[in-house]
């Protein structure tokens, strides 16, 4: 798996342009994934490829289509120095693990990487980096495999008011 | 103990005390879902198991975004919708009332105290009604749609005092803007900017909006203004209301005080292609332009589009420049035209469209073309966010707008 390397703000309108809004199908809208922003991400990310990323990934619009444009590319993990968090929440929701690494600016684009999420670290170019864990409430909806799974086992919500 | 306002909306709503970092599973109040997120929404939803909605009373829904149908994806999304509305007993607004959150204020959904989610990242400008509200996912919103509970973690605190009379032409969307500029894109990200001080106190509805609208620039969960008697007036005319008191306590803990002087400020303008590169409007003047949009959920209010015009007056815009004027909404709409804006709009040269979004997303109408410069009193002017990625969107108020569309470059509108 290959690193795909990006800076600092790296909003939702360039993830996936707002004329692509109408899809909802992953791959189909993986084919659109950094349009005009990084052409070549779309024909070139392969199965397992890494977003290597700056600070406040993923920010502006809440559209969920910016993670499932991901996912329909087979992206599996984030990393970056840190997440806007309605994408970072969005992420987790469709199954893309946010891994949020202080030293993500270390990585180099196009290097190899082996991420484990499980034990906290990536190594890439003979250097292991530290991932914070995720927040407990979202491990759970990580380990379920999104919150639609999540969700399907869950017969009713108890809120914080002890009614509902 | 002391408490923060956003702090003393989770604890009222939940029965007992909770605090910045606490993860709860709290009730909405209200939840928002429009003809781009809303599709999605349902079919996790339904993914969800979900077949009957939490309350279809606590629903607005409606299409904004891309109306009237600009495709047919766009079409087959809005009958995708109009049937969940008519299968779950939704009231359905279609395309008849204008963008998601105006409508979500002037029809009274979001009021102090409140727990309000939308499906959009706008959806922190119901704090200007004194509301906890905050823009989520398609996923999360089709949780919400089947449990009318989500999962938040309380979020800390940033406080904005701000004081001081805003100079000639100057007004609400500069302060944001100089805000953004100063707090940066993801100075607030995961928490919440509380709206103090004598500027905010004296200020009407429409600049509250503006300026909760724009706290998810800086990364915020919610913009939120503390209610008093200007919301609970705006309020009493859109819903049943007993005004409480609702304020942060003096002693509460906030991560960081900031202080605007209100008087000192200049127009500003954020130019491409981040909403924290904000610079004093005369660094830009000069700057060529081939569309002016006035509108969007920050700025296509009454307030907005008079501010526009007390510029423009009996001139006409520069024929170098695409005007674009959309109202916020139908009632914001029929205000202009009651008062002669859209007259005075109109004869002046520009394109009065029918409430929506507009060029503000890039997907509908009004794109911009490689090499082309828009001048916008949107929220957003990220690569290609209005068109090509090779376009150019720069941020301004609806007086800089005006006045640089007269002159057909970036321009001071206190100089016209």
């Amino acid at each position: 798996m290959r690193a795909w390397k990006f800076g600092d703000n790296i909003d939702t309108d360039a993830i996936i342009p707002g004329r692509y809004l109408v899809i909802y199908d992953p791959r189909a809208l993986a084919s659109h994934a950094f349009e005009g922003t990084r052409n070549e991400f779309a024909a070139e990310v392969s199965e397992g490829d890494v977003i290597v990323a700056g600070r406040n990934f993923g920010c502006g619009s809440s559209r969920e289509h910016a993670p499932l444009a991901l996912s329909g590319a087979g992206v599996r993990f984030i990393v970056a120095r840190s997440f806007a968090r309605i994408f970072y929440r969005n992420a987790i929701n469709v199954g893309l693990l946010p891994l949020v690494c202080n030293e993500a600016d270390q990585i180099k684009d196009g290097a190899s990487l082996f991420v484990n999420p499980k034990e906290g670290y990536i190594e890439s170019g003979g250097c292991r980096y530290r991932i914070e864990p995720v927040p407990g409430f979202l491990q759970e909806i990580v380990d379920a495999g999104g919150l639609v799974e999540y969700a399907r086992s869950l017969p009713e919500v108890k809120t914080c008011t002890g009614s509902q | 103990m002391a408490a923060t306002l956003v702090e003393k909306i989770f604890s009222r709503r939940c029965g007992h005390p909770v605090r910045a970092g606490d993860v709860i599973m709290a009730p909405v109040d209200c939840a928002m879902i429009h003809d781009i997120t809303g599709p999605l929404a349902v079919q996790k939803f339904r993914e969800m198991g979900g077949n009957r909605v939490f309350d279809p009373e606590k629903i607005v829904l409606l299409f904004d975004h891309q109306i009237p149908a600009d495709s047919l994806p766009a079409a087959e999304n809005h009958v995708f919708m109009r049937r969940f509305a008519v299968e779950q007993n939704i009231h359905n607004l279609d395309i008849r009332e204008g963008i998601c959150h105006q409508v979500v204020m002037e029809r009274g959904k979001a009021a102090p105290g409140e727990i309000v989610v939308g499906a959009d990242s706008h959806t922190c400008m119901y704090g200007a009604a004194g509301a906890f509200s905050t823009g989520i996912g398609s996923t999360d919103m089709g949780f919400v749609l089947k449990f009318g509970a989500l999962y938040f973690r309380v979020p800390t605190t940033i406080r904005l005092e701000i004081n001081g009379a805003f100079g000639p032409r100057v007004g609400p969307k500069d302060l944001i803007l100089a805000i953004a500029g100063e707090i940066k894109a993801d100075g607030a990200n995961y928490q919440a900017l509380e709206f103090t001080g004598g500027t905010i106190e004296t200020m009407e509805m429409a600049g509250r909006m503006t300026c909760c609208n724009m706290a998810v620039e800086m990364g915020a969960k919610a913009g939120i203004v503390p209610p008093d008697g200007i919301t609970w007036e705006y309020l009493r005319a859109r819903r049943t209301v007993n005004p409480f008191s609702l304020a942060s306590d003096h002693d509460a803990a906030f991560t960081s005080v900031h202080r605007f002087d209100a008087e000192r400020l200049s127009p500003q303008v954020a130019v491409p292609h981040n909403v924290d590169q904000v610079v004093e409007v005369e660094k830009v003047a000069g700057t060529p332009i081939d569309q002016v949009f006035i509108g969007s959920c920050t700025n296509g209010r009454f307030e907005d589009l008079r501010e526009a015009a007390e510029v423009l007056g009996d001139r006409s815009f520069h024929d170098s420049v695409r005007v674009l004027v959309i109202p916020a909404s139908r009632l914001e709409y029929l205000k202009a035209l009651r008062a002669g804006l859209i007259e005075q709009f109109v004869t002046a040269g520009a394109l009065v469209e029918a409430p929506c979004c507009g060029p503000c997303m890039g997907g509908a109408f009004g794109l911009l073309a490689p090499g082309e410069v828009s001048l916008s009193t949107s929220n957003r002017n990220f690569r290609g966010r209005q068109g090509s990625a090779e376009s150019l969107v720069y941020l301004c108020s609806p007086a800089t707008a005006a006045a640089s569309a007269i002159r057909g470059e970036i321009t001071d509108p206190r100089e016209v």
